[in-house]
């Protein structure tokens, strides 16, 4: 019984590649994964500098003095929502439903924005307490991560207004469809890198 | 061309990141799978949160439930919301993925081993500075 069923094994069991190339979707998708993946490890060597300069405060304030765990519970928040939206435009976006697309989008939008309002207005408190990135070691490699991360929504913010306006624009075509797939990969892969940072950085800096 | 990929894809074939799991768009499976995610992560921030704060847990077991909620959290975000799962038709992105985490791994430990080595053996500061007169 066994042997007749391995022998009549389906026809489903051939590689994949007998099918020929994979289709354009998942080629897209792919290569913006291995991307971002190689983005993630950018900021693991981000990560390892300021785990390895955590304690070189320079007889400044370390960051038990520095960070504001509120404001941070306020930064994760909107993130996360932010994160949802996106899922929620890419429900929007399967269905080719215009108006639920630029509202999630713009939700997106909005929650990202007000997360890197909180941002600069901690990173110009803290200039403004002296704590500046070139105060200590402590602080530039601190910089240089929260950065980093900054500057990556700030990218994707811009890119996020270039997907609305080609929905609006050019409705839903294939190609521009592919381009919001990778948007919302980097958009939750974002979510992710600030979880280790308000984990690693935030919370285990200020714990009782 | 085009219309083989909309008549669903052949059991075998790969999904891509993002992609919900099993073909074919059901916006309610989906709206259900995003909801989980997001009440998962939701509970996770709040633990996470809470165990930095609170005076319950033992002290040096704070920075490890922290990191452990961490990893839990980025796993859910994974599965939920990046739709990164264990599926055949999933391998090469799980693949891809492992390699990346190894890389990580190797970066920060290895930064943080060797760093705290080269502490440990090199002279403090003030002994240097005196040998050299």
């Amino acid at each position: 019984m066994n042997t007749a069923a391995v022998s009549h094994a389906p026809e489903n069991s051939e590689p994949t590649s007998a099918d020929g190339p994979a289709s354009r979707r998942i080629i897209v998708g792919y290569g913006f994964w291995i991307f971002l993946l190689s983005d993630i490890i950018m900021f693991s060597a981000f990560f390892a500098a300021y785990a390895v300069l955590n304690g070189a405060t320079n007889g400044g304030p370390g960051p038990a003095q520095l960070f504001d765990t509120n404001s941070v519970a306020i930064e994760t928040a909107c993130l996360l929502a932010s994160s949802f939206a996106c899922g929620m435009a890419s429900l929007a976006v399967a269905e080719q439903n215009q108006r639920w697309t630029q509202l999630s989008l713009l939700a997106t939008g909005l929650l990202g924005a007000a997360f890197l309002g909180l941002e600069l207005k901690e990173f110009s408190s803290l200039v403004g307490r002296g704590a500046g990135p070139t105060h200590s070691a402590f602080l530039s490699s601190f910089f240089t991560l929260v950065g980093c991360h900054g500057a990556h929504i700030t990218a994707g913010l811009l890119w996020l207004g270039t997907m609305m306006a080609q929905f609006y624009a050019k409705g839903f075509r294939e190609n521009i469809q592919h381009r919001f797939a990778c948007f919302s990969l980097f958009w939750h892969a974002l979510d992710i890198i600030w979880i280790a940072i308000f984990s690693l950085v935030y919370l285990n800096g200020t714990r009782v | 061309m085009s219309s083989e990929a909309e008549f669903g894809t052949p059991p075998g074939a790969d999904t891509t990141p993002g992609d919900a799991p099993g073909s074919g768009h059901s916006t309610r499976r989906g709206l259900r799978t995003y909801l989980i995610g997001l009440g998962l992560a939701i509970v996770m921030t709040m633990a996470s949160f809470w165990a930095a704060q609170t005076h319950l847990i033992y002290g040096p077991g704070v920075s490890v439930a922290i990191v452990v909620l961490a990893i839990a959290q980025m796993g859910i975000h994974l599965v939920f919301f990046l739709h990164i799962t264990t599926a055949p038709d999933n391998a090469n992105n799980v693949l891809a993925l492992a390699f990346g985490i190894l890389i990580a791994c190797l970066v920060i430990f290895g930064s943080l081993w060797i760093m705290a080595n080269l502490n440990h053996n090199m002279l403090p500061l003030q002994q240097m500075m005196d040998m050299q007169r």
